[in-house]
């Protein structure tokens, strides 16, 4: 295999990296404030079960809730509901692994919401008291002082811990190959195995890399973009 | 008619009784002083009167019309709240600009989400209150860029820009470096006059005789003298003022 042909290989197996990637972000930053919300209720109930959640998604490896993702429809229900979506796909579509990378996105949406919303609440409760005072006695709703007094100084704030995680979950991608994914590194793996060629799981690095300088680059614009204020 | 009435305002945090039956009025136009010493209660009225803390007790009145009875559920449901607040403004003794805004989108923020006229009136209006507070240079910076002094000025200016009943300073210039008071206080003394009733809790005892048509002295949650400034400064009665008086005055 010539190096453009290696390169275009691992370019579809990155393809769907990227796919993991943007979905489990789009998904996950959002879903992740109604979890902060939870967390920081004032129903006792609401609370102990986002914290509890929080603990159990934060503290069990990714991989590990891959696997559980994956298994328990069919150790549970006794239906492989991954499996059939694979299948379905494939026989009628001509789409491989559907099931398998729905697992996945799932797993990682979960996974990502929750560290999200610990970013969200430490941001949110780092917002002094008079921010919400000088609302009120402005005589604004809740959700006027939420939407915007509140809402840009917590993403000011916010935004260094969140490029940390953004950075991290384009490397944590490569975990889907846990349930054979056919992501980048599995792709490299690949011809390892039937062409015992070597270099090219080491070349995937530089597709990380080239990516991750991309979002450095696009992450240091938006710290910039909100560097005009102080709070 | 007086534009505000007091009638036996209580708040106690825990088992610590802060203030213990307020009474007092104020007539339209009127500046009232609190004076007094740290922990007396001072700053707790101005909160109870906006709200941001509910008094335990008693009934506040605007216009003749009671907008608060602490004995029962009147004016407690956060929509109730929000438009009673809008009787009085509030300067705070730390600012609290909103940083992401300019000095004029801070002053015409709460107008246009309360919907109080056109954009352009809204505008306009602003304008003006920025040009009386002195600021029409500073109009398109951001409040990091302003001196504690300025940002002060801002503050009131948003303050003016909802036209409250009644206008409360928090302490407005404890926070400032001494040479910056005396921007901010003549800011207040200016809007003397102006039809605008205020409230001020102050150390600045000079300026309190000099602006003030009425003194309070709070001691310990209970108005231990009020009266015109020449009555309490002058002439006061109670030992406690006396002492207070004393400190406040006393060379250093």
């Amino acid at each position: 295999m010539s190096f453009l042909e290696v390169t275009l290989f691992l370019l579809d197996g990155f393809k769907i990296s990227l796919l993991i990637f943007a979905v489990t972000l789009l998904c996950g930053a959002p879903l992740g404030l109604p979890i902060a919300f939870c967390s920081m209720s004032k129903l006792k109930v609401v609370k102990a079960i986002s914290k509890v959640i929080v603990w159990i998604v934060r503290g069990v490896p990714l991989m590990l809730q891959i696997f559980i993702i994956y298994y328990v429809p069919g150790l549970l229900f006794n239906y492989q509901l991954f499996g059939q979506i694979d299948r379905f796909m494939y026989i009628n579509y001509g789409i491989a692994d559907a099931g398998r990378i729905t697992a996945v996105l799932i797993a990682f949406t979960l996974n990502y919401a929750c560290y999200f919303s610990e970013i969200y609440r430490g941001g949110i409760e780092s917002i002094s008291r008079g921010q919400y005072e000088a609302g009120y006695v402005l005589g604004l709703t809740k959700n006027q002082i939420f939407r915007k007094i509140i809402l840009k100084q917590v993403i000011k704030r916010i935004v260094p811990p969140m490029s940390n995680e953004i950075i991290t979950l384009i490397k944590d991608t490569a975990l889907a190959n846990c349930i054979v994914v056919c992501e980048i590194i599995k792709q490299a793996k690949e011809l390892a195995a039937t062409k015992a060629m070597i270099w090219p799981l080491f070349y995937t690095g530089i597709f990380y890399l080239l990516f991750v300088g991309i979002l450095t680059i696009i992450l240091n614009k938006v710290e910039k973009k909100l560097s005009y204020f102080r709070s | 008619m007086s534009v505000l009435e007091i009638k036996n305002i209580r708040k106690s945090f825990g088992t610590t009784e802060v203030l213990k039956g307020i009474s007092f009025s104020l007539e339209k136009g009127e500046v009232l002083a609190i004076i007094g010493s740290s922990g007396g209660g001072k700053t707790t009225l101005l909160r109870c009167l906006n709200f941001l803390e509910l008094a335990d007790e008693g009934t506040i009145s605007v216009n003749s019309k009671v907008i608060y009875d602490g004995a029962d559920k009147k004016g407690k449901n956060d929509d109730e709240l929000r438009l009673n607040r809008l009787h009085f403004g509030l300067v705070f003794q730390s600012f609290n600009l909103f940083p992401q805004y300019n000095v004029l989108e801070n002053v015409t923020l709460a107008p246009t989400l309360l919907e109080r006229g056109t954009a352009q009136e809204i505008e306009n209006n602003a304008r003006a209150l920025i040009e009386k507070v002195g600021l029409t240079e500073k109009i398109n910076n951001y409040p990091c860029e302003l001196s504690g002094g300025q940002q002060q000025r801002v503050a009131i200016a948003r303050a003016l820009a909802l036209d409250p009943d009644i206008l409360c300073f928090d302490e407005p210039t404890s926070a400032l470096d001494p040479e910056l008071t005396g921007e901010v206080l003549k800011v207040i003394k200016s809007l003397k006059g102006h039809d605008s009733t205020m409230i001020i809790v102050t150390h600045e005892m000079e300026f309190a005789k000099n602006v003030a048509d009425k003194v309070m002295f709070i001691s310990d949650g209970v108005i231990e003298e009020i009266g015109t400034p020449s009555e309490v400064f002058d002439n006061p009665k109670s030992e406690k003022t006396k002492a207070f008086l004393n400190k406040s005055f006393e060379e250093i």
